[in-house]
This record gives C-alpha cells, structure tokens and sequence, in this order.
C-alpha cells in the first residue's frame, strides 16, 4: 500500500478504464478522486456503481463533463444528464436491479463466476440470461464483475490501508474493494496503526493499493 | 386530511410491533409519520440502515447519514449500518416483513409495474425487483387514478417489475387486496361509494356483499 498524491493516483487511470466508484447518491463516493479525474480528463470511461447521483455531485461531475461512455447501475432517475445521453446515445446504461448489481460485484471479488437470484425473474431483466432451477424455484444467473479501479470512500484509515466506513457512506464500497485490479481509497481521516480495532476493519489493508486524503 | 396522508395513514395500521419495514419514496415515506402508539417497528433504509429516524433539524444533518433519496435522516438509538450487500441479502433473504412502494400500474391480479415507462421515464429499477420478490409483504400505496385513467388495469401495459403479486393496494378510493389472484374491494375511503371506486376502476372488481369505510 501507498500514500499517494491524488493527482498520481488519478494519472494512473488510463483512457477507456473500468472503474467502480462506491456511493448512494454520492454519499460515500471518494470526491477528490473524481473531481481530479475531471481535471485530467480521462475518457472513455465504464462506470459501475450503484446511481449517477445528480448533475454536480459525485459521479454526476464525470457525466456532465461527457467522460463516461458506459454506465452499469442500478438507478439514473435522479441524474437527467444521464438520461438526455442515453437517449441521445452518448451514454450506454446498463440497469441492473441494485440487490443483483452487489452481488455480481460481490462474486467478482470472492471469486464466484456469478450469482443465482429470483429477482429479475419474469420481467425485461431475465432477456438474454440463463434461467436454472433450483428447488422447484426459478433463478436467473447473474454472472459476476470487475473492474480495472475500484474508487473507494472511507472513513477511517490506517497508514497500512485498513479501512472502516460510517453510517451510510458504507453501501458499495467495501463489497467494490475487493472486485478490483487496483484499489484507490479517498478516507476521510488518516490514523496512526492500530487506532481502528481489528473488529471495526471492514476492509483489511492487502486489498488496498494506494490511499489519498480527503481534502 | 389530504389524499396521501390518508393513504399513509391506512397503510401504518397495517404495522405490527416488531416487524422491519422498508419503505419506499413518495407517499409510502409518509407512513413512518402514523406509526400507532405502543408499536415499535424497525424502519430499513436500503442505501445501509436500519433504525432510520426523523428529518434532522436544520444544521443538524449529516453528510454520511441519508436516505435512499440521499436526503439527509437520522439514526435511532440502536440503530445499525451495514453495506449494500447485506442490506439487500436482508430484502431478498426473507427478512423484511413490509415493504411499501408507489406503484405506476397493479393489474386485476396484483402484478405490479412501477420502475419504467418505455420512452419517457427510465430511471432504472433501484430496489423496487429484489424488494417485492423478497419482502414478506407489498403494500402499494398510490393514487387511484393519473390524468383521469385508473392506474389498477387489467393487465399492465407497463413492464412488470416481479411475477410476485402485491398484497395490498391502499389508494385514496379504496384498499384492495389480491385473494385467490383476484382484486378484490375491502375498504373504501371516507365519503367514497363503492360504485365510486368501480367507476375508477379499469380492472374487474371483486366487491363483497359487505364493504365496509377505512378506518384511520
């Protein structure tokens, strides 16, 4: 793990770069990180996470300067830049029900190739997926993903890259953590060792690749 | 009182000590405001929480503590944060007792469609499909009707958000409810006639011989 300046940190995000970005309508999405993405102009982007947020917050900043040309999430409704693009065709969205959208990230960071859920069943989700049995109960497979970076959130860190999360700033972030090639975490404060409990580590330090301040 | 008070209303005397509720955007957030005296219920918000609270005062917000709007809340004492993962491993999984969502369209057997309207309004799913295959109960509360059209159908011209049918549909005509697959009248609302409800109704009714008027 490095601590490492946001401005390196974002400059090794290639043009065209997979990313999972954590956060609810912005709360818990690493700010720093993606107003610096904005200020390199990094294009071509795919961005997994669970909404757009709004024009101005979050993951709307990457939207509104057109840096994004896919997006796998689970709501756009508040962000009507997004919806504009995607009907123009700018912008591919992939909408996937938001318990599915976890789980698939889940399995690519625990190493499952996908997941079996009863959600989507019967309805537009389940076109072009397998559907299998199990019980007497039809399940749709949802096959796992992941990411080049994974843009993380946390509330505490350790200099060694333990991380613990607060209230609902959690949500994607440590499930996305461990379903990327590279880990860049934004925390809101930066602790000495041994100052968050091992019990209150949500996300050990070995999945951590870089950490930077928040401002 | 207005319409989607009453609704709101109607719907919280469904609420039972105990039970973990996830309630939806719209009216169904309403609900938390008529929680009967002496029931306890667990209010899960799906961006991480259980033991959602109030709309914090003014300066009193948290920026690392919203709801699934992203609006600012608060947290009980006893509540719990946990991530997405296990937030909707507790919608899909059986444990949530309620749910209650808006609805754009329920059909004449309780089937639901609420996320998109193909062309106009795309917002995408959020929650809406894991929490009504998952929750133990749907309620939907919403308006009878939209620009003058009944918004219970007999079949929804809307994509379907589950094959699961809702349980209870509470409007500000009517409360309906889905036995043997069919919707059927219960309840009207205060100063509404059942032919009323009929009237508004795009989808066949059931109307037992004894309706009688919601109590709120």
């Amino acid at each position: 793990m490095q601590c490492i300046s946001v401005e390196t940190a974002v400059a090794m995000i290639p043009d065209g770069a997979s990313l999972m970005i954590g956060g609810f309508m912005g709360v818990g999405t690493p700010e720093r990180v993606i107003d610096e993405i904005v200020r390199q102009r990094k294009r071509d982007l795919t961005v997994i996470a669970n909404d757009n947020a709004t024009p101005g917050v979050g993951i709307g900043k990457l939207v509104s300067a057109g840096l994004v040309r896919k997006t796998i999430a689970s709501h756009i409704g508040l962000n009507p830049e997004t919806q504009q693009k995607m009907i123009q065709g700018s912008l591919e969205v992939e909408l996937v029900p938001q318990g599915t959208l976890v789980e698939r990230i889940r399995a690519g960071g625990f190493g499952l190739g996908g997941v079996l859920t009863p959600t989507g069943v019967g309805t537009v989700v389940e076109e072009g997926k397998r559907k299998i049995e199990v019980g007497g109960r039809e399940y749709l497979l949802e096959i796992a993903l992941r990411a080049d970076f994974a843009l993380i959130q946390a509330f505490l860190a350790d200099y060694q890259g333990n991380l613990s999360y607060t209230l609902t700033a959690r949500n994607f972030n440590p499930v996305m953590a461990m379903a990327a090639d590279r880990v860049i975490v934004e925390s809101a404060h930066i602790v000495p060792i041994g100052v968050i409990s091992p019990d209150h580590i949500a996300t050990p330090s070995p999945l951590v690749d870089y950490l930077v301040g928040a401002a | 009182m207005d319409a989607q008070a009453m609704i709101a209303k109607r719907i919280a005397r469904e609420l039972r000590d105990g039970m973990l509720v996830n309630l939806g955007i719209g009216i169904p957030t309403q609900v938390a405001n008529y929680v009967p005296d002496g029931v306890h219920v667990f209010f899960q918000s799906e961006n991480g929480l259980i033991g959602t609270g109030p709309i914090p005062e003014e300066g009193m917000t948290q920026r690392f503590l919203t709801d699934a709007g992203g609006r600012p809340v608060t947290a009980l004492p006893g509540a719990c944060a946990f991530d997405s993962a296990m937030s909707f491993g507790l919608i899909r999984g059986g444990h949530l007792d309620m749910t209650v969502l808006g609805a754009l369209q329920v059909d004449q057997h309780g089937l639901l469609a609420n996320w998109m309207i193909p062309g106009k309004m795309v917002p995408g799913m959020g929650g809406a499909m894991d929490l009504v295959v998952g929750a133990k109960r749907v309620i939907i509360a919403m308006q009878h009707t939209a620009k003058g059209k009944s918004k219970i159908v007999t079949k929804c011209s809307l994509p379907l958000t589950s094959t699961r049918p809702v349980d209870l549909v509470v409007t500000d005509l009517a409360v309906i409810a889905f036995p043997q697959g069919r919707a059927t009248l219960l309840e009207t609302a205060p100063g509404v006639s059942v032919q009323d409800v009929i009237n508004a109704t795009e989808a066949p009714l059931t109307v037992p011989a004894d309706v009688p008027e919601m109590t709120l």
